[in-house]
Order: structure tokens, then sequence, then C-alpha cells
């Protein structure tokens, strides 16, 4: 017998509270794409007004580096979506399977985004953290900044998004979440984790492919 | 400039009678839009206040006719005035070629005023009447704005770049200037003095002020003292490109787009070289960003301008 | 027949003088007693006024940063305030009373009480998260006073590049940190109402029975939730800026100052509508009410609040002028500034129209709402004047601008909100209040306002800038004027604080409906219990359905 969990104040039934979470995740994640809107908003504004040094500074990145953690990232949003096809079957260890591996590719991501870092900072490319720097050009200076700021933030919220999957993955495989009465849960955590996917699918050829 | 309190500032330019004209139009529209609304809301509130005998059969509560028109036909009047207004507007970024340039430094917390032939002035600024003045202003520090009330003029002084102001004074007088754009703590005593004189009193002023010499020869000594004949002179084994001339005409630069060398290209490359680097040269032009003060660059961009073909010394 | 002189609950009139009616006894007032059933609540309405609470103590704070102002612009020599104090004053007055009073006032309150209320629901969508954003707000709000008061912020509420990233002394990074965390408790209480308005309709509530106030309030949501996180980047990049050195609006490192400031007013702009249209909501609510008739174009004035939140968007550079951006972008905004004030003018012209032919009562709301409505229009149309390129060269950071935008917030929002205080009180405390008082009140803050702000349009055109304490001594009269507007004003806020406050104790009990108003609200008891509805109301009429006479009947 599947125990319903009682509906809460104030909805009158599961599906309208269900409808609520998710276009409260929607409205959110409207508003996340204004935060990274703001950067892609420099980013066009600093193609628009020097091309050429913007496709030199976008060429001193590691291209591969990049489209390694890209795979990694894409990769990691088809596991979430695996993990919310078993939530919706009430597969309770499948779901936090997928959810722990989702998970760890994120931080395999973080990993390899601070080697590139290192990387970086020894090639003197790297502004604000006291290493002397081999930038030829303000307009590279400016560019090496934005790529900090737009990748520093995508990384803060791929760690609040890794945190995410791991404290769901965990109630879900100690039964404290109710699978599938609450896949709502596993949903909306989909849902934030795959924006944070679009704006690295954005931010990688804006940064590192401008020609 | 103290007496007793009028409430209409002095007007001291054409230009400053065609903005008080706009203003005196506009509030004639502005009042003619808003007035009945207020004596009608004050009608209806006594014609019908709750308890009064009247006559309130079959009111209507939409009208799409009345709505529509209420809101076209102020608009378009609104689409007058905005021709209007941005016609005056436009004139200002269209300074003659023939005017009277003054350099501007603003820094925290004065304005330094050059004039062409190298008076100095700090905090007050003499101009003469029956010819266009423009002002080349930068910024030392932070944004400053340079007022002239009495002009209805006001322009942000921006760091990084040149910003230009002009006009025709008319109006022989004491007036005040202001900066305009919150730049820090003395910002409330960053004001002075404008002076608009006849030009003979001009011409006596100029002649009364001290001077080095004119701006452009004072930038030829720190073209020569700081290097730049180095490698922009005709014994240079350095290859840089050529200035003689190049003030006002086209450069190609790397990457292919082309610019006119104006102020705001050659203060760039003096500190900012690596910004726009000419076609076919190499980008090894050190920067003078620490060497060199704004008010020393615009004295320099004096004398670049004023280099003919061929005028370059040693 | 006034209404609040008879009121239709007759059992409750020897109730009179007592400290607790039977109504308040059952309501959500007296729902828990102990510290913790207040601040641990989930109930929207005690959550609304934890927020009244907060908001009036930050409206006072920055209001005595207006005094110390004023008082110090008695005189044209700067006598009071040193240079930096008078800086740090205007940037506390600013910052405190844009995000800390303006913004969160009538939303946070009034848009939390009332909302469930209106749209027939117990809540609002997430009401933990309608807690969290109380403390997020009163945390946020009590760490930037913190840094604007100790280390002191000199910079102005609009930290323009580079003095606030490369000059200011003062503690920039901290002020920049604790405005983003403030942030987020405008964007959770738009999501918050966008679901709840989206999702927790009760039956028969269809989009257009929705009262004015719900659309204004869904208007302004839509702007919380897409304008701030600009903001929030906008912060983020000034702090990397003074933190790390990132030059991004540094011009020495190849950056751009004017990048800051279109990336501020971006935000900022659309920021005066979260502070307006919640305003006009309310003013559709009181010209109903008080002429007891449909309010005229109710379509017409819904879809403006609509137009207002989108339009507002794309009027940003008008800040901008005299900045340094070009002609053909100033050209651009400046048509655009002309066009949002079309749908404004569509309420204006609406509210008249609704008065006529209506049952015009002169109680304390309705005369609130006709100030509003004259101090709006004002404020509006001076709008208009500095939308004008050529009138803006020279006005622009002139205490034209400083009056312009002082009539709207203040002599419009501030208004607007006491408009719906003296309305909507009886229904939140359960008690009336002397209506005498409400009106004298209403009549001195209208001429208070208009003497503290009306000669700064003057000396704004006279050519006396802006964030200036020490200014030309031809211009004190017009200073003086002004500085006792204010006390004037500053007494007249007062006074409600008096009577109010007596009448939770004094006044006479409310009932359920004191004003014969429409509107779901007024169908719960007064105060309402904390379940709002012992059901939940099934809708089948349009909104404002006051009986309209169709033959020749009087009052």
């Amino acid at each position: 017998m599947v125990e319903t969990r009682p509906v809460a104040e104030p909805y009158r039934d599961a599906r309208q509270q269900r409808d609520a979470a998710m276009l409260g995740m929607y409205v959110f994640l409207g508003s996340e794409i204004m935060l990274f809107g703001g950067l892609f908003a420099v980013a066009a504004v600093m193609r628009l007004l020097h091309p050429a040094e913007v496709v030199e500074a976008s060429k001193a990145l590691h291209v591969w580096i990049g489209a390694i953690n890209t795979a990694v990232l894409l990769t990691s949003s088809l596991f979430v979506a695996l993990a919310v096809d078993c939530a919706k079957r009430g597969r309770r260890r499948g779901t936090g399977a997928w959810l722990f591996s989702a998970a760890s590719l994120g931080a395999v991501f973080l990993a390899i985004k601070v080697y590139e870092y290192s990387l970086e900072h020894a090639e003197g490319l790297l502004p604000g953290l006291g290493a002397p720097l081999k930038i030829s050009t303000p307009v590279q200076r400016a560019f090496m900044d934005l790529y900090l700021v737009a990748t520093g933030l995508h990384a803060l919220h791929l760690l609040i998004g890794i945190l995410l999957l791991l404290v769901i993955a965990i109630r879900a495989v100690s039964g404290r979440l109710l699978l599938p009465e609450r896949v709502i849960v596993p949903v909306a955590a989909g849902l934030y984790w795959h924006l944070v996917d679009v704006i690295w699918v954005f931010l990688y050829p804006v940064l590192y492919l401008a020609r | 400039m103290s007496g007793p309190l009028s409430l209409w500032p002095e007007q001291a330019s054409g230009y400053g009678g065609e903005i008080d004209l706009f203003v005196i139009a506009f509030t004639v529209l502005i009042v003619a839009l808003s007035a009945p609304v207020f004596v009608v809301i004050v009608l209806f509130a006594a014609k019908y206040r709750r308890g009064r005998p009247a006559d309130r059969e079959h009111p209507q509560d939409r009208n799409v006719w009345l709505e529509v028109s209420w809101s076209i036909i102020p608009f378009f009047a609104l689409i007058g005035f905005f021709v209007w207004s941005t016609d005056l507007f436009a004139r200002l970024y269209h300074p003659p070629k023939d005017a009277l340039e003054i350099d501007v430094v603003a820094r925290q917390w004065m304005w330094k005023f050059q004039h062409p032939e190298g008076q100095g002035e700090i905090n007050e600024l003499h101009v003469p009447t029956g010819e266009p003045v423009k002002l080349v202003m930068a910024s030392q520090d932070v944004i400053h704005s340079l007022y002239i009330p009495a002009l209805r003029l006001k322009q942000d002084v921006v760091p990084g770049r040149y910003t230009v102001l002009w006009f025709n004074a008319d109006k022989p007088g004491t007036y005040r200037l202001a900066c305009a754009e919150f730049c820090g703590t003395d910002h409330s005593v960053m004001g002075g003095s404008f002076v608009i004189q006849t030009p003979a009193e001009y011409a006596r002023w100029l002649q009364q002020s001290t001077v080095d010499c004119s701006l452009a020869a004072q930038g030829g000594a720190l073209f020569r003292g700081r290097g730049c004949s180095g490698c922009h002179g005709p014994a240079s084994t350095v290859k840089a490109p050529p200035l003689e001339g190049l003030f006002g005409k086209p450069v190609a630069l790397e990457g292919g787009a082309t610019i006119i060398a104006d102020e705001q290209y050659i203060r760039d490359s003096i500190l900012l070289p690596q910004k726009q680097v000419a076609a076919g040269y190499p980008a090894i032009m050190p920067t003078f960003e620490n060497v060199l003060s704004e008010e020393d660059v615009l004295k320099i961009v004096a004398y670049i301008k004023s280099l003919g073909p061929g005028d370059l010394t040693q | 027949m006034t209404a609040l002189q008879e009121w239709p609950d007759q059992a409750d009139r020897h109730d009179r003088g007592l400290s607790e009616t039977e109504t308040e006894r059952q309501s959500y007032l007296r729902a828990g007693y102990s510290l913790g059933s207040w601040f641990f609540t989930r109930d929207h309405k005690r959550i609304a006024i934890l927020y009244l609470f907060a908001i009036t103590a930050f409206f006072m704070i920055g209001g005595a940063a207006a005094a110390l102002m004023r008082l110090d612009l008695l005189t044209p020599a700067g006598d009071l305030l040193t240079n930096e104090g008078y800086n740090r004053a205007f940037t506390i007055h600013g910052v405190i009373m844009v995000w800390f009073f303006l913004i969160p006032s009538i939303p946070n309150t009034f848009g939390n009480f009332l909302v469930p209320l209106m749209i027939g629901a117990r809540d609002l969508a997430f009401p933990r998260l309608n807690l969290l954003s109380w403390y997020i707000f009163v945390l946020a709000g009590g760490f930037t006073l913190f840094v604007l008061i100790a280390g002191g912020v000199d910079t102005g509420w609009t930290f323009y590049t580079p003095l606030s990233s490369m000059f200011s002394h003062g503690n920039v990074v901290l002020a920049a940190v604790a405005v983003f965390i403030a942030g987020f408790s405008s964007i959770l209480t738009g999501l918050n109402f966008i679901v709840t308005v989206h999702k927790l309709r009760c039956p028969g509530m269809t989009w257009d029975r929705l009262p004015l106030f719900v659309w204004a309030i869904y208007a302004t949501s839509l702007i919380l939730v897409l304008a701030t996180p600009v903001l929030s980047i906008t912060l983020v990049l000034i702090a990397a800026e003074r933190l790390f050195g990132l030059g991004i609006f540094d011009p020495k490192l190849g950056g751009d100052p004017l990048l800051y400031q279109h990336l501020f007013w971006f935000y900022s702009h659309p920021a005066v509508y979260i502070m307006v249209l919640p305003a006009l909501g309310v003013v559709s609510e009181l010209v109903a009410a008080a002429a007891r008739k449909p309010v005229f174009g109710y379509k017409f004035v819904a879809g403006s609040s609509i137009a207002i939140a989108v339009i507002g968007f794309f009027v940003w550079g008008h800040h901008m002028f005299v900045a340094g951006q070009s002609m053909y972008a100033s050209a651009v905004f400046s048509f655009l500034s002309l066009a949002v004030a079309v749908p404004s003018g569509i309420k204006v012209y609406n509210w008249a129209a609704t008065l006529y032919k209506g049952h015009i009562s002169l109680d304390p709301p309705f005369l609130y709402g006709m100030t509003f409505i004259g101090l709006f229009v004002v404020g509006g149309l001076t709008g208009l004047m500095l939308a004008m390129l050529a009138v803006d060269v020279h006005v622009h950071d002139t205490y034209f601008v400083v009056a312009h935008f002082h009539y709207i917030m203040v002599g419009g929002t501030v208004s607007a909100f006491f408009g719906a205080l003296h309305y909507w009180w009886p229904k939140i405390v359960g008690r009336t209040y002397p209506l005498v008082w409400g009106r004298l009140a209403a009549i001195f803050i209208f001429l208070g306002f208009n003497l503290t702000f009306f000669p700064q349009f003057l000396l704004g055109y006279l050519g006396m800038p802006r964030r200036y304490h020490v200014y030309a001594p031809e211009f004190q009269m017009l200073h003086v004027l002004s500085s006792a507007g204010a006390s004037l004003l500053g007494l007249a806020y007062l006074m409600p604080l008096v009577y109010l406050t007596w009448s939770m104790r004094y006044g006479a009990p409310a009932g359920d409906n004191p004003w014969g108003a429409t509107g779901l609200e007024w169908t719960t008891p007064s105060p309402p219990p904390k379940h709002n509805f012992d059901e939940i109301p099934v809708v089948d009429r349009p909104p404002y359905d006051y009986e309209i006479e169709m033959e020749g009947e009087d009052g």
C-alpha cells in the first residue's frame, strides 16, 4: 500500500502542489539566466568593441580541456535524467546511484577546472592572484577577468548542484525521500543541474571558441 | 554672483534661450494634460459625493475608443516635443570645426583649463563672445561632469576617454560652473567661475596671463623630453608610424579596421598602445601610463595636431 | 452613510474599549502567543506584520539620515556635517530607503497579507520560503546598516565606478555583499507571488477577475525575478574589481566605466517600477472602494501594469544621456521613456473616469489615493521633462531630478503605502481608527510634501547640483522652505503611528467589511483566522461588482 504524504498547506491536492513546485523551479531558473545574462552581455560588448583581441585572448585558453569538461557535464546531465527516470518508478537505489554518479562527474569537472586554472596560473594568464602576468593587451586582461568571474560563478553553482544531488541521493537510498510520491524533488534538482549544464554549453563557445 | 534670488537662471547663450523656450512650452503641455484631470477628480468627488443626489444612470465601465484616444493623442503631442528636443540635443554633437579649443582636465577636486596659447587657469574659465568654443575634456581619476547652468549645458568627463562640450557664449558676465557627477569627498566644493568676456577683454586677459608657451610647444618639449622622438623622430632606427600630418587622417589598423586619428586615438596610442596597433608595425610601443598625466597627454595631442607633413624636428 | 460610523456587526458594539473581541480571539493574531509562534511562523499574515515592523524601522533610519541632510542644508556652508559626513549621510539615505524600505514596502507587507486572501487561498505557494525571505531581508539590512554606519560608505547608493571600485576608502565590498544578500529576499518574494497567482487561485477566480492589486503585484514580481539578478552580478563585479583588481570597469586596464552604468541601470530602472507598480495597484483598489464602482477600463488598467513592467526594461539609458553614450542610443532611450509614460497615463485617466457617477466617500484611504494621484502625476510629468534630451542636459544630476523621483517615490509610493495602511488596517487588526485623524494626517502629508519638494524643482533648474551640501547663498531661501516642509512631513508621517496604535486597544471593532467594499478579503472576519477561509470560496462574479444603477436612484 502506497503511503501518500499529506498535502502541505495551502494546497488542495498533490497535483497542485507539484505544479507549483515545478513553476517555482522554472521561475528560479529564469532568475539564474538573468544572472549569467549580465556576464554574457559583458562578453558581447567586449567582442563587439575589440573583436581581434578577443579572438587572440580566446586562443590562449585550453580548448581541449574545456571540450573534455563539456563532455563530462553533458554525460552527468544524462545520468541525472536516468536518475529521474528511476525515481518515477520508485527505484530508490537506482535513483541514488545515478545521482551519485552525476555528482561525481560534477566533481570531476571541478577537479579538471582547478587543474586548468593551475595551468593558466603558471602561464601567467590569471589576473588577481598576485602572480606575474604575461598578458599583453588590456583587452586580454579584461577577457581573462571575465573568464575568471564567469567560470568561477559557474563552478560555484556547480558545487551547490553537487551537494544538492548528494543530499537527495542519500535521502532517496535511505528511504527518507518517498519515491515516486516525491519525484518532484529529483525532478526540480534535475532542472537546476540541466541549467548549470546549459550555461556551460553557452559559456564554452563564448569563451574558448571565439574565432 | 550672489544677490537676490531669482526663480529663473541667467541665460548666457542663444542655445540657452532655446532650451528655456522648450521648457516653457513643454510645461504648458504637461499642465494641459494634467490640470483637467485634477479638476475633474475634485469636481466628481464633490458632485458624486455619497448620499448626494445626482444622475448616476448608466455609468460605463469601459470604452475602448476613449481609452485609445486619451493614450494616443497625448503621445503624439509628446512625439512632437521629442523631435524638437532631439534636434536641439543633436547640435551638441556637432561642434564647428573652427571652434576655439580649450583643454580641460578634471581631477579630484579641481578643474584645470588650458588655452591654446598656453594660458592655464584653475577653477576659472575665461571665454570670448562671438566665436564657438570647444572644450576637450579628460579626467585624471574618476568621472566628473562640467556643468555651466547659464549655458544650460553639462557633459560628463570620463576617465579613459575624451569628451567634448561646445557652445557659443554671447552675454558677458561672471557665472558659475560646478562638478555635477559625484566624485568623492569634496564634490560639493569642486566649482568655480565661468567668465564670458568681449573679444577685446579676452585678448587683454590672454596677454596678461603668465604663459610658458603655447600648448603645442609645451607638447613638443614633452615629446622630446620623454623620448617619443627616439622612435618617432626622423633619425630613429626603430620602425614606428610617422606622426607628421597624422591628425585627422584615416589609419589602417592591425586586424583590418580603419580608424580616423582623432584626439582619442592619439591619447590611446600613448596610454594604451596595445589597444589599436597600426597595420604593418610591431606592437612594441611601451605605455606612458605612469609617466604622463592627462594634462601632459593633452599637450602632446596639441603638438601632434600642429604637425604638418615633414614637420618633425629633432 | 459614511463607512466606519455604522458597522454591520452590531453585536460587537458594546465591545468597544475591550482589549480583545471574540473575533480577535479566533484570529491569526492570537493563534499562538509565544515569540516562536511569530518568529517561526509560516502564516503569510504574520510574516506581513514582521515585515511591517522591519520596514518601519528602516524608514525611520532612512528618514533620520534625511533629517540630518535637510538640517545641514539650512545653511549654504557645510557647517553641520563634514564633506565626507554628508556623503555618507546621503549614501545611507539612498541605500536604506531604496532597498530596505521602498522595494519591500508594499509587496512584502500588503502583498503578503492580501494576495492569498484576494485570490481565495490559504497562504502563499511557499510559506517557508516566505519566512526565509524575511530573515534574509532583516539580516542583510542589519549587516548593511552596520557597514554603512560603522565603517562608512560614501559613494552614493549608485556606486559609480571608478569612484567605488578604485578610489573610495569606504567599505564598498561589504556594502556590495550586504545588498547582494538582500537581493535574494527580493527574488524569492517575486518567485513566491508568481507561483501563487498562477497556481493557487480559487475556483472561478480567472485572470480577468483578479483584483487590480494582484495584477500589480504580479507585474512587480516579474521585475523582481528578472531584474534583481543583474544587480547581483554587477555587485559581484564591483567586489571582484576592488578585491582582486579585476579591471572590467577600469579604463587603465582596457575596461569601461560606462559598462558599470549600463549594468547598474539595467536593474535600477526596473527597480523603480518595483517601487511604484504596487502603489498603482493599491490606488486602483482605493478608488474603486471610495467610489463604490468598478474601475473604468479594467482590462486596460490590468494590462498597463504588465506594459509598464515590460517597457520599463528598455529605458535604462535615460540615466546616461550626458554620460558619454552615443547620441543615437540616447534618442532611442528618450523615445522609449516617453512610451512608458502612456500606460501610467491610462491608469490616471481611468481612475478619474471611475469616479464619474460613483458614490464617493472622502474617507482617509481615498484622501491618500487623491494625494497619490496629485503627486504621482507631477512626478511622472517631470519625468517626461527629464526624458527630453536637451532639457536633461541642463537638469541631469541637479535637484530637479531629486525632486522628480521624490514626487514619485515619496509622494507616490509612500502615500499609497499610507493609503493601504488606512484602508486595510481594520482588516489587519480588527479595529477602526478615528477618521478625522486619518484625514488630517493625509492633508498634512500632502502639504508638507509639496513644501519640501516643490522648491527643489526650482533649485534644480537654477543649477544646484545634487549631492552638494555647500551651495551658492542665493539658494538658501528655497532650501529653508524645503527643510521646513520636511519637518512638517516628518511629523505628519508620525501621526498615524499614534492613532493607529491607539486603535488596537481602543478602536471600535471593525466587522468583516467596514468600507462596504468588494473583494474576497472583505468576506473574512477582521482580523481573519489563521486559515483565512473556512471553505475555499468559489467566484462567479466580475471584480468590483458594485451594484450599478440602471434607473435614477440616489445615493
